[in-house]
């Protein structure tokens, strides 16, 4: 009993470690995530400009409506390439440090180790997300008086399960292709949007794509925040999103492990847990 | 029960050459155990295979046959006991260059399952120790000399009180000052910590001042091991130099190795 709780103690430490080193990384970095956010808020003022361009072109849409469903799909980009990019990091940005041999061969679990990447990333995340939201928001004017937004970032959270396991299979494509295996992230999660109804409703994708979307947690997490945010929907009227997001999760994640897993062994037999790949 | 115990141990890795596929042996069968609180020094040019046994007995590569422990422990099996075991200095120092000394030796000591509150007096005890200048912790990393860099490497490495230490052509690149104080930290470590040292290096003097034991790798094989003086008796030999050439038929520089 007294080794479990002293091991349980080391992987909480070292859970803690693993935030702790992305705080002092975005301290560090601060410049990069001012430059990051800009570029962001100008990307997605790109997007959400189409809602006014329409009237303009003669077509006849409710601007406030539009407005909101484009700037949920894009926070909600924004946010995904954040999970991902922080998940993918657990590796390529070790290899560019050159600390991936040091962090490998430290007695940390890998589950733990990739936990803690999951939750800063979670609150990073967020903080941006809301942010994002907030900045453009504010530009529009944006009137939104029924809004639910604890229910939208709840949802958001518990969609976020589901990504962290998505984000581990896609952290471990580093591993595996050191040249090539960030951009194959980037690849993922672009798939994952596209099926997803981003800025569009799923009913116009091709029918396999519609099949797709059922299955990708992206959907449920769009498609329950334009409810949390344009009609004010409550936790349990979200709950038709959140018990697909909650299976999705339980399946992601121990397969997310599985996978990482998986690479590391490839990468140890093959000399690729290496800072030169 | 031995510190280290190396068993035919065997790696291979596949290389590309002129759109070929290349099976290159990095280690072949090599075998050798040492003492606890000994100090072993591998010799070999580079490409003999050092890096290599250096990542498979930290837990970073698996073998293709043969087995290692680390005080009882299957070093491919029980990795988690093991990795609690053993902390490793390499050529690259390796740290987030724009974090500071203290955040890059505060976040590594977490992942041993070192608290807070017992990193805060151990960190600056190190560094004063390894003779790191107070003024310049807080600083970014990618600010320090290669030396200072190293010197930090040397603290992370001891803030986890290693038993099995593991250095890697720890000295190379440096200055013949930073050098010094480095060697003679090794030797601190040694005589205080009761750490056993695998010292893999290219550096002759270094291995012959430093080790109790000298083995000698070239081209994945471990052609010897046995303390300085016999082996250069074993040679006929004046110098380790003089023994490399008797033992592996070639010059030191020119030396042609398997792998990593």
């Amino acid at each position: 009993m007294r080794t479990m709780n002293l091991a349980l103690r080391h992987e909480l430490v070292g859970l803690g470690g693993v935030i702790e080193r992305n705080v002092y990384l975005v301290k560090r970095y601060i410049w990069w995530d001012v430059a990051f956010f800009i570029w962001t808020v100008a990307n997605t003022l790109t997007i959400v400009f189409i809602a006014k361009g329409i009237p303009a072109a003669g077509g006849h849409i409710d601007v406030n409506r539009v407005t909101t469903i484009l700037l949920v799909g894009a926070v909600i980009w924004a946010y995904l390439g954040i999970i991902f990019e922080i998940l993918t990091e657990t590796v390529a940005w070790e290899r560019w440090e050159g600390t991936i041999e040091y962090t490998f061969m430290a007695p940390l679990s890998r589950p733990v180790h990739l936990l803690g990447m999951g939750i800063f990333a979670i609150g990073y995340g967020v903080v941006r997300a809301v942010l994002l939201f907030g900045v453009v928001a504010a530009f529009f004017s944006l009137h939104l008086p029924d809004a639910d937004y604890f229910a939208a970032v709840v949802l958001l959270i518990v969609a976020s399960i589901s990504f962290i396991g998505i984000g581990m299979m896609t952290a471990v494509l580093p591993l595996i292709s050191p040249e090539k295996g960030t951009q194959l992230g980037f690849v993922a999660q672009g798939v994952l949007l596209v099926v997803s109804g981003v800025y569009y409703p799923v009913s116009v994708l091709p029918g396999w794509m519609q099949a797709l979307a059922t299955i990708s947690p992206a959907t449920y997490a769009l498609r329950g925040c334009r409810a949390a945010i344009l009609e004010g929907a409550g936790l349990n009227e979200l709950w038709g999103d959140i018990w697909p997001l909650l299976v999705i999760g339980v399946v992601a994640i121990p397969l997310g492990l599985w996978t990482f897993r998986s690479g590391e062994r490839y990468a140890k037999k093959h000399g690729k847990l290496k800072r030169s790949g | 029960m031995k510190a280290l115990e190396v068993h035919n141990l065997r790696k291979q890795f596949d290389r590309r050459e002129r759109r070929r596929r290349k099976r290159v042996e990095a280690l072949r069968g090599v075998s050798f155990e040492i003492g606890r609180g000994e100090c072993v020094a591998i010799l070999g040019p580079n490409g003999s295979g050092k890096s290599t046994l250096v990542r498979l007995l930290s837990t970073l590569l698996l073998p293709d046959g043969g087995t290692a422990s680390v005080f009882g422990h299957d070093a491919f099996r029980e990795t988690r006991a093991v990795r609690r075991l053993v902390n490793r200095v390499s050529v690259e120092a390796s740290f987030f260059k724009k974090m500071s000394a203290v955040e890059n030796l505060s976040y590594a000591a977490r992942f041993y399952g070192l608290r807070p509150s017992e990193t805060r007096e151990r960190i600056p005890e190190i560094l004063g120790r390894v003779g790191f200048p107070e003024d310049r912790r807080d600083e970014p990393m990618e600010n320090l000399s290669r030396g200072m860099q190293q010197k930090v490497a040397l603290a992370r490495a001891l803030l986890t009180a290693p038993v099995l230490l593991l250095l890697d052509e720890p000295t190379t690149g440096l200055d013949p000052r930073s050098k010094q104080e480095v060697q003679e930290f090794i030797r601190e470590v040694r005589a205080e910590h009761d750490a056993t040292v695998l010292l893999c290096t290219h550096d002759l003097a270094e291995a012959e001042s430093l080790a109790d034991r000298v083995g000698i790798l070239d081209g994945g094989e471990l052609l010897c091991l046995e303390p300085a003086d016999e082996l250069k008796a074993r040679y006929r030999s004046e110098t380790l130099e003089e023994a490399f050439f008797a033992a592996s038929g070639h010059a030191f520089e020119n030396g042609e190795g398997g792998g990593g």
